[in-house]
């Protein structure tokens, strides 16, 4: 890298910038005020003309510091991608002409906007420095998979494929898990009719057969240290022996348990004849291609009733909150045994309230179920009893809205899926520290966890034995499943480079698992890759920088380490935070923690932000132009007033707009610092927050807006309204929304005045 | 196995005699209960029992209710619920069966009126081939007798001088043969239809 | 251009001195110009119309309209068969569907029509089709645009397309909740077409308007209402059920709900003999109970 910084300043005159705004004012200020060394004009800057002006003069001018003024940072980026310089983008596209009016009276203001956007890309220019890759990265690309069922045979079986070395550990003594005990599987294939052979023999073989596979029967995960590329993992045997290996990253597939049949006394469980669905599944195995008999008297089965959904989809105590999902085409294909093997006049009932059919296979399988004439009654169970030899049903049928009954000689009933987990580290943390804070955090995870309100008794047994200082094991996302988001980043979990696939994510069916364990693989892989060459993982992709701090001014308070959403931070034995910045997913929330703000990356500091907003300049109070700071997250606010702003959607002059990474990265020093320079108003914008969040970190958004909850104080001290701040959630598709937000503020600011803290 | 008549009403028996005897009725067990069928009919609301809750009751073995019930003689045969039907059952088709069924066993509401204008039309087209339409209209106003007839064919007058005043309507209709020339003929065919129908659904 | 030819059954309500006699006017009228010839089947019998269920089982049903496809056969063979009446179209083709599903249908048919001396082959490529459907698929917008001398300027008509002609076979290519052909050919006679008629394809409650006289009227009441909040002058139809129920009781509705319906109710072939230059005699105007009299005075000019 140069020695010395150089800005460069770029000048685009396309798009109708140049007709908008008066180029020449533009370059002025990026010379007067900004600093900028070399400032050029170009009328097309992403054509190959414009952007081998710039390559130029890095090359032979010694620009290191680019500064792009023309379109938004989220444009062009393929064009203006400059190895060895940083990089800063003013928006004049997106961010000026596009939402003001082409007017002469609205020319003033809009030009002004344009020069600040330029004094803020050359301001953070200057305080930027070119990442490097992290040092501290491991090369290891063996993939850890825990669980020896359908999912991690799946997940083993499909990184080896894809040229990886894979370590299977498996507690018990075969392959196979639940899949290993069922007569036959939902079918995954057209015409998708017929219950068809689970094939867990021949995957067993591939396995055994593949060279890039080691099985580790019998063991169990004593620790698990380090970072993606760099895990350290000591496998304990059943047998005492514990050895130590390195992988670099891991699948956790450790499947599901179910609910226990004896906790609803009601469904008869207890009865030789009433029985689960999984030991239909023996008792469908066993009678061997005869028909199947009902254990308590051996008798062929003329009747059997599916009890779908027990102790699901409920808020009472003692049941779960949520459905399973599976039970429903696992009814199905059971029912079909008997139609099968004891006859097409068995009658088979499946009682359900709202009967599931996911996947491919799912509404095809349905209809095969219907045309076999299994019947399906849309009810719900009150009682199961024995009556003579046999035994009575009690239901309210809920089409017909009638108390019935009927018979049946074998009642299977649906239990619902719990995951195999270790402890949720967010449920159980200790806190050892008056940090308020962090207890709101603890507070919220409570919330969620399962163990709150819903005492559904969960294995308390570590899987992982993580050495972070955040836990155990991987934080659970809702009812106690792993996860970080079901719909918009399955696998990924809140501890980098370590995945979760199959059951234990979410309810799921073989065929679901199976999709889930390649998933994860392909994941997992990427992290490991990543990781070789100190690069972020998922969702900054890519991202070379990583955050490091200035050890003599930290406090050790602690505030980093317990705020990091993926326990990235642990503590040295002085009590220094200790990074780890393989498990780092570069969000910057440990920079909006810190109260001494000694936490900064090369590229993303306190000062690359902070310097932005000083240098906006703010007009004395008299001229009537007030000045709204927008911090808004990359991730979905910054794209949907981009959005806004090519729907041509106008919103106040007197905004200047700064993305930041997450608006947890945001420290509220610069909310102090934007009030003491006079900014009028100040608005947030973050992802949605709480249950059904959209952040891309988790937790950012929401660790932000309690940070946030507390700037009152600040406005009090400084004798400001405590409307002059605001914080909030914006989706991506808020196009609307967002520029509203804006001049609402704008309205407020009129109405309340100017900021008197003006020079 | 000792069923109770409760009990055995679960048992499918009904759905098996609609499936081999009814019109499409093998298509009864395919339904999931969705319901689009009942929103989307233009009579719904005089429905007892919308066509998705027929098909419950038939597989509930709810034979008197279902086959008693005047639900069915509320279709139109406008097709909404074919075309809207997720399942793509025939649902008008069904519901036309079971009241024919029902109709020829008897079990019909013998008051409908839609059922006796629907015997009246048949009887009206079977014999002559094709429709007359005074004969059909007084048919049907009469068939509560005279004086009925006569309060109904008057408060329908209005219709009626219209379309004869534009010439729709004949007013020799009562007294002219009309129809197909080779009414023997189809008279003849229809009887043999008749009767392999009956000998085939049992009648 | 060739005279296009097809095997034509007229049906029931066509006749003279029956409900749509003036469709059929309408129709020879409108075939004139486009130089269609259509081939009447001969001594045709009813359909069985979809009400006969409740007497005429499958069987009996499907031999009526084996009779018909068998006499047309014998009279015209090869040529596509073409129904005015969407009861006519919707009975045959089906019939004709199944027969060629279910072979002890087909069986069945086949002995019973021995009876009554015909000898009914199957034939799985015979088409039974709508007019709606001769005029867009074989004749098509643009023809018959070649042929309006007389366009019918500023009159704003309502689409009302029904159930049987549009449910469940359709027009190729129109959905059945929205289907736009009528108001195309009625932007093609020059004429303006309500677009947003919500009610184009509401039942109307067909033969049920003879047996539940209250229910069908409540049917026909939202038909009318909608084409008058949406300002239309007419209603245009191709079924003459739909055409007959939602004119012929506006008298009774506007008696029981206090209202003031007086909108004509004309079979697109109406518009086009209009449209076509033709009088209002050819048009089968004089039919119309409700009169429509824009046609009438557009006809006259």
């Amino acid at each position: 890298m140069a020695d010395e910084k150089k800005i460069g300043a770029y000048i685009c005159t396309g798009c109708g910038i140049g007709d908008r705004l008066d180029a020449k004012q533009l370059e002025m200020t990026a010379q007067r005020d900004g600093k900028a060394q070399v400032v050029k004009t170009h009328e097309f800057l992403c054509s190959a003309d414009g952007v081998k002006t710039i390559q130029d003069d890095i090359d032979n001018d010694g620009v290191n510091r680019v500064v792009i003024c023309a379109c938004s940072r989220r444009a062009k980026t393929d064009a203006f991608a400059f190895d060895g310089v940083t990089l800063s983008r003013a928006n004049l596209r997106e961010g000026v002409i596009w939402v003001r009016p082409d007017s002469d009276e609205a020319q003033e203001t809009t030009q002004e906007m344009a020069d600040d956007y330029v004094r803020m890309a050359c301001a953070e220019a200057k305080y930027l420095d070119v990442p490097e890759p992290n040092e501290n990265h491991g090369n290891n690309l063996r993939i850890l998979v825990v669980g020896g069922g359908i999912t991690g045979m799946t997940a083993a079986l499909e990184s080896a494929r894809a040229g990886y070395d894979v370590l299977l550990v498996e507690k018990g003594p075969e392959l196979g898990g639940w899949m290993r005990k069922l007569h036959k599987r939902i079918p995954d294939r057209a015409p998708f009719d017929e219950p068809m052979d689970t094939g867990i023999d021949d995957l067993v073989a591939a396995i055994e057969a593949s060279d890039k596979i080691t099985v580790a029967l019998n063991s169990r995960i004593a620790r698990t240290s380090g970072a993606p590329g760099q895990f350290s993992v000591d496998i304990a045997t059943e047998s005492g022996s514990t050895t130590t290996e390195n992988v670099g990253a891991i699948i956790q597939a450790t499947g599901f348990k179910l609910h226990d049949p004896a906790a609803f006394p009601e469904f008869g469980y207890g009865n030789a004849d009433v029985i689960t669905s999984a030991e239909l599944e023996e008792l469908a195995s066993a009678a061997d291609g005869g028909p199947i008999k009902r254990p308590s008297d051996g008798k062929e089965v003329k009747a059997v009733a599916f009890i779908q959904d027990v102790g699901q989809n409920s808020t009472e105590v003692g049941k779960l909150r949520y459905d399973s999902g599976a039970g429903d085409l696992v009814a199905i294909k059971q029912a079909m045994y008997f139609k099968h093997h004891n006859g097409d006049d068995c009658d088979t009932t499946i009682i359900y309230d709202n009967l599931r059919t996911p996947g491919t296979a799912g509404e095809d399988f349905y209809r095969s179920g219907q045309r076999k004439e299994v019947i399906f009654t849309k009810g719900a169970v009150s009682k199961v009893d024995a009556a003579g030899d046999t035994l009575k049903v009690s239901f309210h049928d809920k089409i017909l809205d009638e108390d019935t009954e009927m018979e049946a000689d074998l009642v299977v009933l649906d239990m619902g899926m719990i995951p195999v987990t270790g402890p949720d580290p967010y449920a159980t943390l200790e806190i050892d520290t008056d940090d308020d804070e962090a207890e709101v955090v603890e507070e919220e995870e409570k919330e969620d966890g399962v163990e709150a309100e819903n005492p559904v008794e969960v294995s308390v047994e570590s899987i992982l034995n993580l050495d972070y200082r955040q836990g155990t094991d991987l934080p659970q996302l809702k009812f106690g499943f792993l996860d970080s988001h079901f719909i918009c980043f399955p696998y990924e979990t809140r501890r980098t480079g370590i995945y979760a696939a199959g059951p234990v994510r979410r309810p799921m069916d073989i065929g679901q698992a199976i999709d889930d364990a390649t998933g994860a693989a392909l994941k997992a892989i990427q992290a490991a890759e990543n990781a070789q060459v100190g690069r972020a993982a998922h969702p900054r992709s890519g991202d070379l920088s990583f955050p490091t701090f200035r050890k003599e001014g930290c406090t050790q308070c602690k505030r980093c380490t317990v705020e990091c959403p993926f326990g990235a931070i642990d503590e040295d034995e002085e009590g220094y935070p200790q990074y780890n910045e393989g498990r780092c997913r570069r969000c910057g929330t440990c920079m909006g923690a810190c109260p001494v703000r000694v936490i900064s990356f090369k590229n993303y500091s306190v000062e690359t932000i902070g310097q932005q907003l000083k240098a906006v300049d703010i007009p004395d109070e008299f001229d009537e132009k007030p000045r709204l700071m927008v911090l808004a997250c990359e991730n979905d606010a910054y794209p949907a007033l981009d959005m806004a702003a090519m729907n041509r959607i106008e919103y106040s002059a007197f905004v200047r707009v700064i993305p930041v990474r997450c608006l947890g990265s945001v420290n509220t020093i610069w909310i102090t610092d934007a009030l003491n320079s006079g900014y009028d108003g100040i608005i947030l914008m973050g992802c949605k927050k709480g249950d059904d969040y959209q952040c891309h970190f988790v937790k950012g958004s929401e660790i932000a807006h309690m940070r946030m909850s507390k700037i009152d104080d600040t406005l009090n001290q400084l004798n400001l309204e405590k409307e002059r701040v605001a914080t909030y959630e914006v989706e991506i598709t808020d196009i609307e929304r967002a520029p509203k937000l804006i001049n609402d503020m704008a309205a407020t600011i009129e109405e309340i005045g100017m900021s008197p803290f003006k020079f | 196995m000792s069923n109770t008549a409760m009990v055995k009403k679960y048992r499918n028996d009904f759905l098996r005699e609609v499936e081999e005897k009814v019109e499409e009725g093998d298509w009864v067990r395919m339904c999931m209960q969705c319901g689009v069928c009942a929103g989307s009919c233009p009579l719904g609301d005089a429905w007892e029992h919308p066509p998705q809750e027929i098909f419950m009751m038939i597989r509930a073995g709810k034979r008197e209710e279902v086959l008693g019930s005047d639900s069915m003689w509320m279709c139109t045969s406008c097709y909404n619920c074919i075309v809207r039907c997720p399942r793509e059952l025939p649902i008008t088709h069904i519901m036309h069966g079971l009241a024919n069924y029902a109709h020829r066993l008897g079990l019909a509401p013998k008051a409908n009126p839609t059922r006796r204008f629907a015997k009246i039309f048949w009887d009206n087209i079977a014999t002559s081939g094709r429709v007359n339409e005074l004969k059909l209209s007084l048919g049907l106003y009469f068939m509560d007798g005279f004086g009925n007839g006569i309060k109904k064919a008057l408060a329908m007058k209005d219709v009626g001088l219209g379309l004869l005043k534009t010439g729709r309507l004949d007013p020799m209709g009562l007294f002219k043969a009309g129809g197909i020339k080779d009414k023997s003929g189809l008279q003849k065919a229809l009887k043999k239809a008749r009767e392999i129908e009956d000998t085939r659904k049992g009648y | 251009m060739a005279t296009r030819e097809y095997s034509f059954y007229p049906g029931c309500s066509s006749e003279k001195k029956t409900s749509a006699s003036n469709y059929m006017v309408s129709v020879e009228s409108m075939c004139k110009t486009l130089d269609v010839k259509l081939n009447e089947i001969p001594d045709w019998n009813c359909c069985g119309a979809s009400i006969g269920y409740a007497e005429g089982g499958e069987l009996p049903r499907t031999v009526m309209n084996a009779r018909n496809l068998a006499l047309a056969e014998e009279d015209s063979p090869g040529q596509d068969i073409v129904a005015t009446c969407a009861a006519c179209w919707l009975g045959t083709r089906e019939s004709h569907e199944r027969l060629g599903k279910d072979e002890t249908l087909l069986n069945d048919t086949i002995e019973s029509l021995k009876e009554a001396g015909i000898n009914y082959e199957h034939k799985p490529e015979k088409n039974i089709r709508h007019m709606a459907e001769v005029l867009i698929e074989d004749i098509g917008y643009d023809e018959i645009g070649s042929h309006v001398s007389k366009p019918l300027e500023g009159v704003k008509i309502a689409g009302y397309v029904g159930c049987q002609t549009n449910r469940p076979f359709g027009i190729h290519g129109e959905s059945y909740e929205n289907p736009k052909y009528l108001d195309k050919l009625v932007e093609t006679l020059g004429a303006d077409p309500v677009e947003d008629y919500d009610q184009k394809v509401t039942c109307c409650g067909g033969a049920l308007a003879f047996s539940e006289p209250e229910k069908s009227q409540n049917q026909i009441k939202k038909i009318l209402e909608s084409a008058y909040d949406f300002g239309a002058e007419m209603i245009v139809t191709p079924c003459p059920v739909c055409q007959m129920n939602v004119e012929v009781y506006q008298d009774q509705i506007n008696k029981a709900h206090g209202t003031k319906f007086h909108i004509p109710v004309t079979y697109y072939s109406q518009l086009m003999t209009v449209a076509f230059g033709g009088n209002a005699k050819e048009a089968g105007l004089n039919g119309n109970i409700i009169k429509a009299k824009k046609l009438e005075e557009i006809a006259a000019k």
